[in-house]
């Protein structure tokens, strides 16, 4: 006998169905999105993941998620100087595409919201699996982003910021890029605001073949607003991907990372900061799938913990039986400077080929007091003597980018979050 | 300038009594030396002066300039002008040598209202210091003490030394891990400190850096207290004769 047992709603996923119902007929797309919409919030109305979820474990999702604003039309979002000076900057400000830039050589940019309407858009509108509720809520939702296409060969000089910025209400974005063969860029991801906003955002980066990117997600939401973000990348023959993540704000925050090395001498760099202070909780979940021989990956992420804050780190690696001489290595690095932060990490390595190379490893610590006294007795104050030691375990995440202004960007990035929480 | 009293200290952690009623004064313009066998109380003695958490003093007092010191942080006791050449040197990984020097340097002027040194200064007393211990600048790009050798450290606690100008000098067994060249450069930079307001302590457990550094005045620590003192004759008769007829004399 079957027992059919339907858990009573919570307000946070009442809200959510009732705003899909009030929103519908106000988001673009044809047929084909709406199917796609129709069957996203489905997956909502069976309920929002709990701790059950394997991938949710440390997310109750069900029990964290508290409040979900309605849609705010006269939300006033403004952007924001570019991270790195001399970016190109696009802006999706309240969950809109605001007007173009001017034409920049080599990339052609549309708003998302006409790939939606004409249904262009309609096959990438796509979750990755039953756990993916980030996915599955931006599907039902998402309005607008940007679709930017860097053509084979470009190398871009400037840095393209694409920058969604909140203010307040509920923002559902998708930015899509496409970089074709051997072409070459930096692209930031801003994910900001103002508000205490319910924030989903999806980003797909398809590379391809001898494509290098260097792409830096900066998330400094108020400690008000619920940030849900997805980067999903495929990885091209020989391309190289970076990804820098640094989260310094938000009060329940999620990014998952989903990455597919399916071209062979594919490599993929994650390194990764958590900046987590009050009673915010973080979650960076990455999936990583080495699908094919002679792909690289190396994960490097370095956590402080202030307040009582709560961190997660997922990351699970793949590597399938045909996929041999993989090389994938992982490491969650944790400074705990308050006896109520939190920060679990859990690595999984799921290995089906025979002749790889993999290794994961974990470290909680405290602040030394050793070194903490010897630049205490060179006279530097305790303070600026933690903030010191803090930044040094941070900065070699940071420097191993080498260029630098973004290296400056992020350190500046840093020193102002140490203002305030450190 | 630095007078002891009495001082009774423990660790923290287990409640070991290391420092059993030490007396010790120190003038301005002079340099005492410390000798005593292992586990005498030396570098126990070097760390409470400095203010390490890990001890704590259950009885007398530390006077520096007539004034005690016991309530001050060690970042407030460097900023007052201890300053305390380390055995052991830390390594600390990320922060680069400059840097620190920058802030070290910067925060002890800010603690006494002087304004911050420019880039261009910094650089020209860093350069100068450096120069005069022997040591490549190449070095102070690197992260503060980290794959330095022994000799390269001692060297740098020295750069450090010259660099904050400190009233009160304690040197805790600088000698260690140096060669004879080394040794003679670090024993130069020490000397070229001496002067009528500074007061240096060196704490060692060989005469040989005493041949260096000349002393004005000996003082033999054993089982935390000092229990002889005297001129550089001492430091002699100690190298020929060992330790034991004296603790034998005082016991």
């Amino acid at each position: 006998m079957n027992l059919q047992i339907t858990p009573q709603r919570t307000l946070a996923e009442t809200a959510i169905i009732d705003a899909f119902g009030e929103r519908l007929s106000a988001l673009p797309g044809d047929g084909a999105v709406m199917v796609k919409r129709d069957n996203a919030i489905e997956a909502v109305k069976a309920g929002l993941p709990t701790k059950r979820v394997e991938s949710w474990h440390y997310t109750d999702l069900r029990r964290l998620l508290t409040s979900v604003p309605p849609h705010d039309e006269t939300a006033n979002a403004k952007a924001v100087a570019p991270l790195i000076e001399g970016s190109t900057v696009l802006s999706v400000l309240n969950g809109v595409a605001s007007e173009k830039p001017a034409a920049i050589d080599g990339v052609t940019v549309q708003p998302l919201a006409e790939k939606l309407a004409d249904g262009s858009f309609a096959p990438a509108l796509e979750t990755y699996g039953s756990d993916d509720a980030i996915g599955a809520l931006n599907i039902a939702f998402v309005g607008d982003g940007f679709f930017v296409d860097i053509a084979e060969g470009s190398e871009l000089e400037a840095p393209l910021e694409l920058q969604n910025v909140q203010a307040g209400g509920q923002t559902h974005v998708r930015l899509p890029v496409r970089v074709g063969n051997g072409a070459k860029a930096t692209i930031v991801e801003r994910q900001t605001g103002s508000g205490a906003a319910l924030a989903s955002s999806v980003s797909q980066l398809l590379l391809g073949d001898d494509a290098e990117i260097l792409w830096i997600i900066v998330q400094d939401q108020p400690e008000t607003a619920t940030h849900f973000a997805q980067f999903k990348a495929e990885l091209g023959k020989n391309s190289k991907l970076t990804l820098f993540i640094m989260n310094a704000g938000g009060k329940l925050v999620r990014q998952e990372v989903v990455v597919d090395a399916k071209g062979e001498g594919a490599d993929f760099k994650l390194r990764g900061v958590n900046l987590l202070a009050g009673d915010s909780h973080t979650d960076v979940t990455m999936v990583l799938d080495h699908s094919v021989p002679h792909t690289t990956s190396t994960e490097v992420i370095r956590n402080v913990v202030t307040g009582r804050a709560k961190g997660v780190f997922q990351g699970r690696i793949n590597v399938a039986q045909y996929a041999q001489k993989t090389d994938a290595k992982m490491a969650c690095n944790t400074l705990l400077l308050s006896d109520d932060g939190e920060f679990s990490t859990k690595p999984e390595l799921e290995i089906f080929a025979d002749d790889v190379q993999c290794g994961h490893g974990a470290t909680v610590t405290e602040i030394d007091h050793n070194h903490l006294f010897y630049l205490m007795a060179r006279g530097i104050d305790e303070k600026t003597a933690r903030g010191l030691l803090v930044k040094a375990f941070l900065a070699e995440v940071i420097e191993e980018l080498e260029d630098e202004p973004t290296v400056e960007a992020l350190e500046a990035l840093l020193d102002g979050w140490f203002a305030t929480h450190g | 300038m630095l007078e002891i009293k009495n001082l009774h200290a423990r660790i923290v952690e287990d409640g070991t009594e290391i420092i059993r009623g030490l007396n010790l004064t120190v003038k301005a313009g002079e340099v005492a030396a410390i000798m005593g066998p292992n586990g005498s109380g030396k570098s126990t003695l070097s760390y409470i002066l400095a203010g390490r958490e890990d001890y704590e003093v259950t009885e007398g007092d530390i006077l520096y300039n007539g004034e005690s010191i016991l309530e001050m942080d060690p970042a407030e006791r460097a900023a007052a002008g201890i300053f305390l050449a380390f055995q052991y040197p830390m390594e600390i990984p990320g922060v680069a040598t400059m840097e620190f020097l920058k802030v070290a340097m910067n925060a002890q002027r800010k603690a006494r209202d002087e304004e911050p040194l420019k880039i261009p200064e910094l650089l020209k007393r860093v350069k100068e210091a450096a120069g005069s211990l022997n040591m490549d600048m190449a070095m102070l790009k690197r992260p503060l003490n980290v794959g330095f050798s022994g000799g390269e450290k001692k060297r740098a606690e020295i750069l450090q030394m010259k660099l904050l100008e400190p009233k009160l000098c304690v040197l805790d067994e600088t000698d260690s891990g140096l060669d004879i060249d080394a040794l003679k450069i670090v024993a130069d930079g020490v000397n070229a400190l001496r002067s009528p307001d500074r007061a240096i302590v060196v704490i060692t457990h060989y005469q040989r850096l005493l041949e260096y550094i000349v002393p004005d005045s000996v003082h033999v620590l054993y089982r935390g207290q000092v229990i002889k003192s005297g001129d550089k004759s001492l430091a002699v008769e100690l190298e020929e004769n060992g330790y034991a007829g004296i603790i034998e004399e005082a016991a």
